[in-house]
């Protein structure tokens, strides 16, 4: 246990170094959410003229679903970096030498959470500079980095959770495919609320996702209901934890099947 | 003294596959160990259950002292791990891969970095120190591989196929290299390989791998002086039935023949002697003979014995499928 701590610096130095080291996954990361944020800002312009998207611009709604529909996608991918491991032989020398199972787990969520940040500040910046104001401020922006990262957590591990189980790339994205775009849709990321069919915004309710682009969106509007906002991070941080946690004790399940 | 590594029964299978059908193995401290065999034989999955990556259906294992199956942990601190699969981060460079691999064996900071520098150094990579491991050929890869399971000096190295793909040069410098820490650090090696050369070059006891379990286990020339006499190989003319080949052989009071295609390979008491009377005899038949060797008995008469096939014919069976 007394590892953890330090093994999991180790670990995300290397996640980060790797990731700095490939210019061109660097600019996908940068790009890919700004594509998101113009094109579903101008294919939805017209939308705020329904119920339910207050008075600001579509920007301004759209930005924190955009954020964390960037988190999602990005965190989803999470276990690629596990099967590139694996592939390697990485994997193997790692779990037969001492290094800490849960700073395996915990360095490549702290590494998804520090591209999380990165990409949720360059989709804030690119925001206010097309217009949007966003009246929750600094404090708001904090409240929404929070949500993104404990949604990464969550979404992350159970991409790494699922990467040792299944062991195989295609796998790995079909899974995260099927989950990434209903779970956004199931979600107020890009549509308010009160226009969603009943049914789905009972679903919503449930969705983790919701949590955080809610949590998110109010946090950064005129006013916050902090209420609601706590309530929403408490349940991704559960959320987050006991997915770790059940990604952790997936390693057991890798070791039976080498 | 205990033993380094002990194996004792060891039985892992993988659906209807027995990768290891009870072997057992018994590996001195402070010598290089050979587990020979083809591909497929269990060798592999025996370094997996040694080095703790998986568990064994049955059986038990000690390394370095400590049960490999109820303290795994503190068999992992004890033992350097190289397998057949490289290992390193291609991202990071040669020097990152190796102090991320002392931090997590417990160095500190300074230790790891100077423990790095010394290990690149001995392996003729300090120019290479600083660049990511994707640029690095294919032996230099490999070189870092060994260099990475010697970090925390572990009194156990498991080395699984250490040479495979490797040019001739490059595999040289290698048996070298382990050669030397067995020698002048009194490490443990187990190696494993289905080169007979190197088995014979750098073990000093072998044990023979077939089907998951170990079918003979010695010193390569223990093993070979099991085998009487020597080896005659008969390389064929186009023309020749092999069939027919083999009964004038086999007349003539040639041993233990067997067919490979175009050769015929049999055992006779003193090939010097007995050549010149074999090929009288041949001739006498009609077979034309394009080549004939004789051979002091190799590993692989040693394997072909216990196991009914060649190695060299097992691996290139195993290549074929």
């Amino acid at each position: 246990m007394t590892t953890l701590v330090p093994h999991t610096l180790h670990l995300t130095g290397r996640h980060v170094r790797g990731f700095l080291r490939q210019p061109a996954f660097v600019i996908v990361t940068l790009v890919q959410p700004l594509i998101w944020l113009l094109l579903f800002g101008q294919l939805f312009r017209g939308i705020v003229v329904l119920p339910g998207f207050g008075a600001g611009s579509y920007l301004e709604f759209l930005a924190p679903g955009v954020v964390i529909m960037t988190v999602l996608f990005s965190s989803g991918w999470s276990g690629m970096a596990f099967i590139e491991d694996m592939d390697r032989g990485v994997m193997d020398r790692m779990l037969s030498s001492p290094a800490s199972r849960g700073a395996m787990m915990a360095s490549s969520v702290a590494y998804t959470g520090f591209t999380t940040i990165i990409q949720s500040l360059v989709i804030v910046l690119v925001a206010v500079a097309s217009g949007a104001r966003f009246a929750g401020g600094v404090v708001g922006v904090l409240v929404m980095l929070v949500a993104a990262v404990l949604l990464a957590a969550a979404f992350g591990s159970l991409s790494n959770g699922v990467a040792l189980l299944v062991r195989q790339r295609e796998a790995l994205i079909g899974f995260s495919t099927t989950l990434t775009l209903p779970l956004s849709f199931l979600s107020s990321a890009i549509i308010a609320r009160e226009a969603m069919p009943g049914w789905i915004q009972t679903v919503a309710t449930w969705n983790p996702v919701d949590w955080a682009v809610t949590a998110s969106r109010s946090a950064l509007s005129a006013d916050p209901d902090w209420t609601g906002i706590g309530w929403r991070l408490l349940g991704s941080a559960l959320v987050a934890l006991v997915l770790t946690a059940l990604a952790t004790r997936a390693f057991r399940a890798y070791h039976r099947s080498v | 003294m205990h033993a380094a590594i002990q194996a004792e029964a060891l039985v892992k299978r993988y659906g209807d596959v027995t990768a290891l059908d009870g072997l057992t193995v018994d590996v001195p401290p402070g010598t290089v160990f050979g587990l020979l065999g083809p591909n497929g034989a269990g060798k592999s999955t025996a370094v997996k259950v040694l080095t703790t990556l998986t568990r064994p259906d049955s059986g038990t294992a000690t390394v370095a002292g400590h049960d490999a199956l109820a303290e795994p942990a503190l068999v992992r601190r004890s033992i350097g791990v190289v397998t057949q699969r490289a290992g390193t981060d291609p991202q990071a460079t040669g020097r990152e891969n190796l102090v991320l691999a002392g931090r997590l064996q417990g160095l500190s900071g300074t230790e790891a970095r100077s423990r790095a520098d010394a290990l690149l150094a001995r392996f003729g990579l300090s120019d290479a120190a600083g660049r990511v491991v994707r640029t690095y050929s294919g032996g230099m890869a490999r070189k870092l591989d060994v260099a990475m399971g010697l970090v925390h000096h572990p009194p156990v190295l498991f080395l699984d196929e250490p040479t495979t793909g490797l040019d001739p040069a490059a595999r040289a410098g290698m048996w070298t290299e382990i050669a030397t820490l067995a020698r002048d650090e009194g490490t443990t090696v187990l190696l494993t390989t289905h080169y007979l050369e190197e088995a014979d070059q750098l073990a000093e006891r072998v044990a023979i791998v077939d089907r998951g379990r170990v079918v003979a286990t010695g010193t390569p020339d223990a093993l070979k002086s099991d085998l009487r006499g020597d080896t005659v190989v008969v390389g064929l003319g186009p023309d020749d039935d092999p069939a027919r080949a083999t009964s004038v052989l086999r007349d003539a009071g040639a041993g233990e023949v067997t067919t490979e295609g175009r050769a015929l390979r049999a055992r006779v008491d003193d090939g010097a002697q007995a050549v010149p009377a074999l090929l009288a005899a041949l001739e006498r038949n009609g077979v034309g003979v394009s080549a004939i060797t004789v051979a002091r008995p190799s590993l692989d008469d040693v394997y072909l014995r216990l196991t009914g096939r060649t190695l060299v014919g097992a691996v290139e069976a195993e290549v074929a499928a």
